[in-house]
């Protein structure tokens, strides 16, 4: 088969460092009294198998420099993906001519010095894989072929792609902070599409890991690829009702999302959050605590600084169904009155405390209702918590899946679903940074026939 | 030939001392491989944002980004690689990892070289040029102060003004050479209003392919500024929507994402030579109610979907995907029409250098049909006018659609009556699409808001409808009906 084409020259953290190093040097020059810079460089490949064959190889080597200058409180900020002397030059001008025309923000500027990660711990986040195009190729055939080998009404497939990539992500500031993080990030998917009579259904199941060696078996996608699809041919509509709802844990992530969202900062000083002056008030149920990990090794929502370059610490966002702090960066925060909680550009590695049930035990103990395995659309209005969304899953009676359920809308408020939360399942699902097992709601609104 | 080309080489090829000989060379290196077709597809953007919040200026961005793409085609395979460094050596170790699909050695070569001539739908302007940062500002100042004084409910106007200065070149081994020069721009309103400790949200916006001035000359930005704190003004007086399937009427314009998503994606090429989209091997079949006939239209002047050429360099055209309700066309890239036995429809399209070709919607809009908007909703015993919708979402494979309703009323005995809350509308797209029983006289496109995302790539596209009936659709409120 084919071979790799070499990639070579690619960057190594300490000529991130330099890189990072030599822009802010130059926006000092141009006279900026600060200056921040993130730099994003990236390598690997990914390939696309497809009904027992090569569908594509594709190469990927990318590079974007962001600097932001500033002139007392007033901000400009420029982008490139070329990294000559002369392109980085033009590229602080640019943004220190935008910089002439912004307003002064008193709001804008970098950290305080104190709160940036100096000494920031190693991050544990960088295992290349040791696999050629070919090598990938064959991975990718082999979990296809097993995955349609597994039920004959699987009859086409949208393919396996197996990828691998390396990221370097360095950020820095005038105040003498520069950090980088190496990360890798390898992932296999499945897509299979199964067929009876005239329907067709499609799903997936994918394995994602910094480590190679974290990486599920090509068998394990393979069959929950198989059993996913299979098992959503026959699926029937419901009547126009109300019923106990419980969310699959790869879908009750986006559910916890909508809350990270509505106490982001910016949703709060925009007053676009159905949260805002929520702090100290209870929103969920006295068992419920979420919190962030930002430290765990080998988790892909890890990372010692945030995107001001402020330390990330563990913080609790939610306690015994309080909510104990927003999630806020420094601009925010000081547009607020508050201090950073070191969650510039999002939050890492989020945890909901889970119950004793798995999702059996949790279908048990609603006995009768509807689990949600996917939803579609985005009807979801954070500055009110109106949610409005469709979805597809299961009938569930005496605790167990009676038939498949699709073309349905599922709707409610996101104060009622959070405040009424039954119980959070242990099958937590460690692939994302919101790691959640299932969740089972109380009544909601189902449209239907 | 036009002098898009002129402007494309002297970006693109100039600087790096580039010439049509040394592509046309590494080309033939490419196919020299038992390779069917490869093409390089090279790319500039210079694209600019300002954003005015809580009445100051708070920040600029200008962005670069440039770069080459190689691809290599061998039967339904694909190789690909890509460089943002537009130079001989990055050119040549792209070239080289892109023939890598295929190892057997064969001896095309390249035809020989003829400029494809794309439309002149827009002008090969830079908008970022069209008005000095001080005219930008002052935009964005009068649009705020606008804003604020429709209402003393406004507590929050955020006003965003985007332009981009797209140039691309694309020299593929069936002799096809092609440039485009393509403006575009937009401006987004958004506001917060409050009453009674009540919130709503709204939102306007729009652009397309000309420059800053033509925005400014029509006084766009105050229509929109106007139109957002309409529609939070709507919402902050809506009632629960209705649960359940009911007749629904959506209004004209934007609510045409409902084509995009119920039959656009269907009827791209590359689902349908795979056979994952429900309209695979459809063709000819009535699929929608005789009363639809769709078109995707890449040749409409100035929208924010239109390409003089399509990122293969053909030239995009108006096909007619749905004709009185018999599917006529798929929309096609180069590939997936080499596969299936047909002709590129000008739909191939790429987020940009850096990722692969595929068939993408360009302007997807419902022909006017006979009836007054008037008439629709008065034929509405009970149900919803669905005045105008966030974004939407389909599974191709089992024809599942959403899109969410973001300005909606309730219609009783023929009668609108009271804004409901914005709500989820779910349905499934051929079985949604046999129902539609009444289409209005009144077709409108959008404003120019739309990216359509597929695969992890986003494109700039256009929609738009007259007004329809849909006679049942589920409507995903928290009321029961």
């Amino acid at each position: 088969m084919v071979e790799m084409a070499k990639m070579d020259g690619f960057f190594t953290p300490e000529k991130i460092q330099h890189l990072v190093a030599d822009v802010l040097q130059e926006a000092k020059r141009q006279g900026a009294t600060s200056a921040e810079v993130d730099v994003a460089v990236n390598k690997g490949f990914a390939v696309m198998v497809r009904m027992g064959d090569v569908e594509s190889i594709e190469y990927n080597q990318d590079k974007v420099i962001e600097v932001s200058v500033y002139f007392g409180k007033r901000c400009g900020s420029a982008s490139l993906s070329d990294i000559r002397p002369e392109a980085i030059r033009s590229a602080v001008e640019a943004a220190c001519n935008i910089a002439r025309f912004t307003d002064e923000d008193e709001f804008s500027g970098l950290a305080d010095k104190e709160l940036l990660a100096f000494n920031y711990p190693p991050s544990d986040l960088y295992y290349p894989w040791d696999i050629t195009v070919p090598k990938a190729i064959e991975l990718g055939l082999e979990c296809e072929a097993l995955a349609l080998a597994k039920d004959k009404r699987i009859t086409n497939s949208e393919g396996v792609s197996v990828s691998t990539v390396e990221v370097l992500h360095g950020y820095g500031n005038s105040l003498g902070f520069i950090g980088v993080i190496p990360v890798t990030r390898h992932e296999l998917s499945c897509v299979l599409i199964a067929k009876q009579n005239d329907e067709m259904q499609r799903d997936y199941s994918y394995t994602v890991s910094c480590d190679p060696s974290g990486l599920d078996a090509i068998q394990s996608v393979a069959n929950t690829a198989a059993e996913r699809t299979v098992r959503r041919l026959g699926g029937r509509r419901l009547a126009t009702c109300t019923t106990p709802v419980i969310v699959f844990a790869e879908e009750a992530r986006g559910l916890l999302g909508h809350f990270v969202s509505a106490i982001q900062g910016g949703s709060l000083y925009r007053k676009s959050s159905f949260l805002l002056d929520h702090l100290g008030k209870t929103i969920f149920p006295k068992h419920i605590t979420i919190d962030e990990r930002p430290l765990l090794p080998k988790s892909l929502g890890s990372s010692p600084f945030d995107d001001d370059g402020v330390k990330t610490c563990p913080n609790v966002f939610v306690k015994d169904g309080v909510l104990e702090n927003y999630s806020l960066g420094v601009y925010s925060a000081r547009k607020l009155g508050m201090q950073t909680t070191g969650n510039a550009g999002g939050v890492h590695n989020l945890f909901i405390s889970p119950g004793k049930h798995d999702l059996a035990g949790l279908m048990k103990k609603m006995h009768k209702g509807l689990l949600v395995t996917e939803f579609m659309g985005n009807g979801v209005n954070l500055v009110t918590g109106d949610y409005s969304r469709g979805a597809s899953g299961f009938w569930v009676e005496n605790g167990e899946i009676q038939y498949p359920v699709e073309e349905i809308t599922i709707a409610g408020k996101l104060q009622d679903m959070y405040g009424n939360l039954v119980e959070v399942g242990n099958d937590i699902d460690k692939r994302g940074n919101i790691q959640t097992g299932s969740i089972l709601l109380e009544e909601m609104m189902i449209g239907g026939d | 030939m036009n002098n898009f080309f002129e402007i494309a080489r002297q970006d693109l090829l100039v600087p790096a001392g580039l010439t049509e000989q040394q592509l046309q060379k590494v080309l033939s290196g490419v196919l020299g491989n038992s390779i069917d077709n490869a093409d390089l597809y090279f790319q500039s953007t210079y694209s600019e944002s300002w954003v005015l919040e809580d009445g100051i200026i708070k920040g600029g961005s200008y962005n670069i980004d440039r770069g080459v793409g190689v691809r290599a085609m061998s039967g339904e395979k694909t190789g690909f690689a890509y460089s943002d460094d537009i130079l001989m050596p990055a050119l040549e170790n792209a070239a080289q990892a892109a023939r890598s699909i295929s190892r057997q050695g064969g001896d095309k070569s390249v035809k020989a070289l003829a400029w494809t001539t794309g439309h002149e739908l827009y002008l090969p302007i830079n908008p970022l040029l069209s008005l000095s940062e001080n005219e930008k500002v002052a935009l964005l100042q009068r649009v705020d102060a606008f804003t604020r004084k429709q209402d003393p409910r406004v507590i929050q106007v955020n006003v965003s003004l985007a332009a981009e200065y797209e140039t691309i070149l694309v020299m593929a081994s069936d002799g096809h050479l092609a440039a485009d020069v393509r403006p575009l721009v937009r401006i987004n309103v958004s506001v917060v209003v409050e009453q009674n400790g009540r919130r709503e949200h709204g939102y306007s916006g729009g652009g397309g392919r000309i420059d800053y001035r033509q925005m400014l000359d029509n006084d766009q930005a105050f229509v929109y500024a106007k139109e957002a704190v309409r529609q939070a003004l709507v919402n902050l007086d809506a009632v629960e929507a209705p649960a359940g399937t009911m007749p629904v009427v959506l209004g004209p314009g934007w609510p045409g994402v409902l084509l995009h998503e119920a039959v656009g994606h269907g009827l791209e090429g590359d689902f349908n030579r795979k056979g994952t989209s429900l309209y695979s091997g459809k063709m000819g079949q009535q699929v929608t109610s005789p009363l639809c006939t769709i078109v995707d239209d890449g040749t409409l002047p100035n929208r924010r979907g239109s390409l003089n050429v399509d990122d293969e360099g053909t030239p995009t055209q108006c096909t007619v995907l749905i004709e009185k309700g018999i599917l006529r066309n798929y929309m096609q890239d180069k590939k997936n029409a080499r596969l299936m036995g047909s002709e590129s429809t000008g739909n191939g399209r790429r987020e940009s250098y850096a990722h692969v070709p595929m068939p993408r919607m360009t302007n997807t809009y419902m022909l006017p049909g006979e009836s007054t908007h008037e008439e629709i909703i008065a034929s509405v015993k009970k149900g919803i006018y669905a005045a105008n919708f966030g974004g939407g979402q389909v599974d191709i494979t089992s024809g599942k659609f959403v899109f969410s309703a973001s300005e909606a009323y309730l219609i009783e005995n023929g009668k609108i009556t009271r804004p409901v809350k914005g709500a989820t509308l779910i349905g499934n797209g051929p079985d949604v699409l046999t129902k539609v029983s009444m289409v209005g006289n009144n077709l409108k496109l959008d404003s120019g808001i739309g990216i359509c995302g597929k695969d992890g790539q986003s494109v700039p596209v256009g929609v738009g409808q007259p007004t329809l009936r849909v006679d049942a659709l589920t409507v995903g409120g928290t009321a029961r009906g």
